[in-house]
């Protein structure tokens, strides 16, 4: 590094931005990246997964075809039944289901070596996945309740009129503006964040024992490695924990819009 | 440009928040072709699969209760039968032991009848033949009377020898006769 004369540089978040794959090293931004080709990988891995366990099911099942059913299982009943209600659960089991196992592996993907990299630190994922989820719940809201869905969503009951000035405004931005934001950011900032800790425990140890001399700071950079495995393991944590959070929030959205007229 | 160039340059525009468009565009494609997969292949297969069981585990289920079912009706039907059969056992006792007794008092009726039947047909007999004995006797004792008087009075007229010979000779033949009737 050009920077190991003049102290130590933490890496930032240009350095999540790998070169391209195709064209070869093309400068980030202008082709197919190595986050691009983990997108399509976790497809065809949850594809395949999927598909092969329940191929040939089995009334007892085996220990794939159980791993993937409980998976189903989670997300149809503890995520799907449970928010949306038993009556509407059933059509968007799908999309939770697709939701989360597509996070999740993605997720899981930073935790994994050579790959490395959490899709979803990268916002441009983020975006699409919030924006998909975004016009899916406007659009449940317009197909179950028509134009009147707005007022709806917009507009509490039970709250004295003289608020409602303030309460509107602040609903169609909490609801309509921040929400979205809040979806997608909330995924992106803890896997970016995630990945930069790694990075920078990476970093860090590699300066304190390649390029310092001083033997009590390498035995530091020794401690920055172990400490970077408990990181390891909490960082694990939240991207399970981020994945369900985020199909969670799906299946609140979407029952929301179900029934705006219930509150 | 070498690595270190390149990152350098990178990080002076790197904004977290700034997607890369390609990004979205594969991302949201890649998306929707995975939910596509799901809903026409993976999710159905799931829910076949979940389908199956609760129907082959209600069906088993089912096909337990029918089976106890069945077999307490079977036990059922078999205790009824034994009842049944003891009834009637006890019934056919009972007759026998009845149509016994009407037996033996049919007997000892007939058997009484019988008696009496005999009894009177010999208490006819002994008085017909007291009536004939009474009849032969009464004849028999008026014509030896008859002869015992006339020879008396035929003989008193001889004399008084004669007379004691004829009455001798009266009761000689009298026991004559009498031992001759006793011989035959």
């Amino acid at each position: 590094m050009a920077s190991e004369e003049g102290g130590f540089v933490p890496p930032t978040v240009s350095d999540t931005h790998l070169p391209e794959i195709f064209p070869w090293l093309a400068e980030y931004g202008t082709g197919f990246g190595k986050q691009m080709l983990m997108i399509v990988l976790s497809i065809v891995l949850i594809t395949w997964f999927f598909t092969a366990a329940i191929k040939n099911p089995k009334l007892v099942p085996g220990k794939m075809q159980y791993i993937a059913e409980s998976g189903y299982a989670f997300v149809r009943n503890g995520i799907g039944r449970d928010i949306i209600g038993e009556k509407n659960f059933r059509p968007w089991v799908p999309l939770l289901f697709a939701t989360f196992f597509f996070v999740l592996l993605n997720n899981l993907f930073g935790a994994i070596p050579f790959l490395q990299l959490p899709s979803f630190s990268h916002a441009g994922s983020a975006y699409a996945m919030a924006i998909i989820i975004y016009g899916t719940w406007i659009a449940v809201g317009l197909k179950n309740h028509g134009i009147r869905y707005f007022k709806l969503a917009v507009v509490p009951s039970g709250v004295p009129g003289w608020i409602m000035p303030l309460m509107i405004p602040l609903e169609i931005i909490s609801n309509f503006i921040v929400r979205p934001l809040t979806h997608s950011l909330r995924l992106m900032a803890t896997m970016l964040a995630g990945h930069m800790i790694v990075m920078l425990a990476a970093a860090g140890a590699r300066y304190l024992i390649v390029v310092q001399d001083n033997l009590a700071m390498n035995g530091l950079g020794v401690l920055i490695i172990a400490g970077s495995v408990a990181m390891y393991f909490l960082e694990l944590l939240i991207m399970v924990l981020q994945a369900f959070v985020f199909a969670l929030l799906t299946a609140i959205y979407v029952q929301g819009a179900i029934d705006a007229d219930a509150h | 440009m070498n690595s270190t160039d390149f990152i350098l340059a990178a990080s002076e525009s790197a904004n977290p928040l700034v997607p890369n468009p390609w990004e979205i565009l594969v991302t949201g494609v890649g998306f929707a072709l995975l939910l596509f997969i799901v809903v026409k292949v993976i999710a159905p297969k799931f829910e076949q699969s979940y389908e199956d069981r609760v129907t082959a585990i209600e069906g088993g289920l089912e096909k337990a209760e029918a089976a106890q079912k069945e077999a307490e009706e079977t036990l059922a039907q078999y205790k009824a039968q034994l009842l049944e059969a003891r009834t009637e056992a006890n019934r056919i006792r009972e007759d026998a032991r009845s149509e016994g007794a009407q037996i033996l008092a049919d007997l000892k009726t007939k058997a009484t009848d019988e008696a009496t039947r005999i009894t009177e047909q010999a208490q006819r007999q002994i008085s017909a033949e007291r009536t004939a004995a009474l009849s032969s006797l009464r004849t028999d004792v008026g014509t030896l009377a008859t002869e015992l008087a006339s020879k008396i009075v035929d003989e008193a007229l001889k004399d008084d020898a004669r007379a004691q010979r004829v009455v001798d000779q009266f009761l000689n033949d009298l026991e004559a006769q009498q031992n001759a009737g006793a011989s035959n």
